[in-house]
């Protein structure tokens, strides 16, 4: 029952996602361009129509489906229109399955963003990990089912953190589920639990592996996707309920530096700008955690530019990836002739991460590190400073230089198929790019979306001080990076990084699940074969000879019947350990499940 | 036009680059010569140059940090992780 008439945007996504299979093939893209911008439409109309929509009554809980206020808006949004410059890069994919799977990406973000309750945003939290790792999966090579599995994996362990949280606040709370401001002056087991889970969706390290192995491996336009939803919206959820709490601050910095050092060792562009997004939340984590007004403010401002410019570069080195099969730097290089417009798009991208003034990252980011100076917390500012430079030496330079300019390193095979992308993938990075420049150079269309519009307000980043500042950080990064090319020449390597416990961890699993447990598991089997099957058999055997012997004719295929069932109860009974410990423990969950909420 | 612009550039390089470093220089002048400084936050902005200099140390350190690191044994060959 929806209280009121109001239409969820993740519910369009849904439904047309459901019905683009039994399209036409003239209809398709049309209707693939029509279902994201009515989502689009949908958030417009809800523009100054603050309240709670969409309350539905289950069990014993009244579930919230839309919230309306300031910071819910800002973050719909941008992601429906995300969800539509995203669509059109993906025009060219036939597969409908990688449309169906990003929207509903979409609508599990739109739902977490919409949601007024932990159980609602649990739901559609575990629908954004579950839609998105078929993003991975679709690009079928060996290695994705492994990465997507690895993505599922750890995804999963998050979201069971958030649900033990969520479970133990409820009791604690005696009953309250609603999703708010969660009192970080006295933190509990619960409130860590809850941030656990929001962390490792904002990849805040040690929880952050998993974003550059999947986003490096995702489909071109699965990346795109990728690149925008799933961190920023654990930074909404991060800024909804951890305004202001102080750990935070040491940790977005550390995040900010973090990215910084790996996008630097990285040869592959699309991982380089996966550890860079990490980056970049790191801005929004410690704008969060400074949790002022401005910071606020600052850290929604961040995360709409980010979403926008680093989706136009995950664009930009997709569709180098898409026309040459390439995304190493050690395997591009001197593209500009090839492909001039990809590398104005992605410069353009490269020049808003890096702040350049006229871009969008120049009036984002820049509230957040003068949050950091107005509450005095001087190291954390200079440090989101450092890290700025960073940004500049590898998204706007490094990346740029490598594919377009620098050594050709390019295959003889690599530059013949090197071109500018299809129209649609060019039309989508147009629209990122022109949104890049509107947001840098005309302040209000996104200050006014704010959730403090009045302190965005008095925020002027363009001042001749800020200017001459950022210009020079800048400027003589690109100098230092010129005079030390020589160092950052493309090297093949991979980095190890903190999904080596996991992935080497999981080798030691693999050996324990061969050896000793294979080994009592066949114990087992080989005891109930002793003491079960044979017994069975010979009884069978018996009743076969005894029918054939004495009773011929009279109970004929009694004992064909005895050999079935002693088959069919040999079937049921495979002994296999792993089915029986499954069983088990899926009956104590829902026992404890039970046994909590009744 | 964009590939005619960058191989116009290209053909004169030496000139481009000896343009760059005027360029940082007016930058540099510019900055302490004409912008007022009300609006730094500490006293060490005030010395001439300063974010200048700031910029070009992090890049220097951010390389030479980052490549230390990984040649520690954190890059390593691109099949570490096959069987």
């Amino acid at each position: 029952m929806i209280t009121d008439l109001w239409l969820h945007p993740a519910l369009i996504l849904i439904v047309g996602a459901f019905i683009l299979p039994f399209l036409p093939k003239w209809l398709k893209r049309p209707y693939l361009v029509i279902v994201p911008t009515l989502a689009f439409l949908s958030v417009l109309s809800m523009q100054g129509q603050h309240g709670i929509y969409g309350v539905v009554r289950f069990l014993d809980w009244d579930l919230t489906f839309g919230r309306v206020d300031n910071l819910s808006m800002v973050f719909a949004y941008i992601m429906t229109l995300m969800c539509i410059i995203g669509t059109i890069y993906g025009l060219h994919v036939e597969e409908d399955f990688q449309h169906i799977a990003a929207w509903l990406y979409v609508a599990g973000s739109l739902g977490v963003i919409f949601c007024g309750d932990y159980l609602v945003l649990f739901l559609f939290w575990e629908l954004m990990a579950f839609a998105s790792v078929f993003l991975v999966w679709f690009r079928r090579r060996p290695e994705s089912l492994a990465v997507g599995y690895r993505y599922l994996l750890v995804h999963t362990a998050g979201g069971l953190a958030l649900l033990a949280g969520l479970i133990l606040r409820y009791q604690a709370t005696g009953g309250d589920l609603s999703f708010g401001p969660i009192g970080v002056g006295s933190p509990s087991l619960s409130t860590y639990l809850i941030l656990i889970g929001f962390l490792l969706n904002a990849a805040v390290p040690p929880f952050h592996a998993w974003l550059p192995d999947a986003y490096g491996e995702a489909t071109v336009s699965g990346a795109v996707f990728m690149c925008a939803f799933t961190t920023k919206t654990a930074v909404y959820a991060l800024a909804r309920a951890f305004a202001g709490m102080e750990i935070l601050v040491p940790l977005g910095v550390c995040m900010a530096l973090y990215g910084v050092v790996y996008a630097v060792l990285e040869n592959d562009a699309r991982r380089l700008l996966a550890y860079h997004i990490i980056s970049q939340v790191g801005y929004m984590v410690a704008g969060v955690g400074i949790g002022t007004e401005l910071a606020i403010n600052g850290t929604c401002a961040h995360a709409f530019a980010h979403i926008l410019y680093k989706g136009l570069l995950f664009m930009g080195c997709g569709s180098v990836l898409h026309m040459t099969g390439k995304s190493k730097f050690s395997e591009l290089g001197g593209l500009y002739k090839k492909m001039p417009m990809a590398f104005v798009f992605t410069m353009i991208g490269g020049l808003s991460i890096s702040a350049f003034p006229l871009f969008s990252g120049f009036v984002s980011k820049a509230m957040i590190v003068a949050a950091g100076f107005e509450v005095h917390n001087y190291w954390a500012a200079f440090l989101l400073t450092l890290a700025s430079a960073g940004t500049f030496l590898h998204t706007g330079l490094k990346v740029p230089y490598f594919i377009w300019f620098g050594k050709n390193n390019c295959s003889q095979e690599t530059w013949a198929k090197a071109a500018d992308p299809p129209w649609n993938m060019q039309l989508g990075m147009a629209i990122a790019a022109f949104l890049c420049i509107l947001i840098g150079s005309y302040t209000p269309y996104l200050y006014n979306m704010l959730p403090y519009p009045q302190i965005a307000a008095g925020y002027h980043p363009y001042n001749t001080y800020h200017l001459s500042e950022t210009l020079q950080i800048l400027l003589f990064t690109a100098l230092g990076f010129f005079l030390l090319i020589k160092k950052l020449a493309p090297e093949p390597t991979i980095s190890i990084d903190l999904d080596w416990f996991y992935r080497m961890g999981g080798r030691g699993f693999y050996w324990l699940a061969k050896k000793p447990i294979q080994w009592a598991d066949s114990c087992v089997s080989e005891g109930y074969r002793y003491l079960g099957l044979i017994p069975l058999m010979t009884t069978a055997q018996f009743w076969s000879w005894f029918d054939w012997h004495a009773i011929d004719g009279v109970v004929d295929g009694l004992a064909k019947t005895v050999r079935g069932v002693g088959s069919l109860v040999r079937r049921a009974q495979s002994g296999q350990l792993q089915y029986n410990i499954f069983y088990a423990v899926s009956i104590v969950a829902v026992a404890l499940v039970l046994y909590v909420f009744a | 036009m964009i590939v005619k612009l960058i191989d116009f550039l290209r053909d004169r390089l030496p000139l481009v680059i000896r343009l760059s470093y005027v360029g940082l220089a007016l930058l540099v002048v510019w900055d302490v010569l004409f912008v007022s400084k009300e609006h730094a936050h500490t006293a060490v902005e005030h010395i001439p140059g300063f974010w200048a200099v700031f910029g070009f140390v992090a890049c220097v350190v951010i390389i030479i940090v980052s490549k230390w690191y990984g040649h520690l044994g954190i890059m390593t060959r691109e099949d570490y992780y096959d069987n």
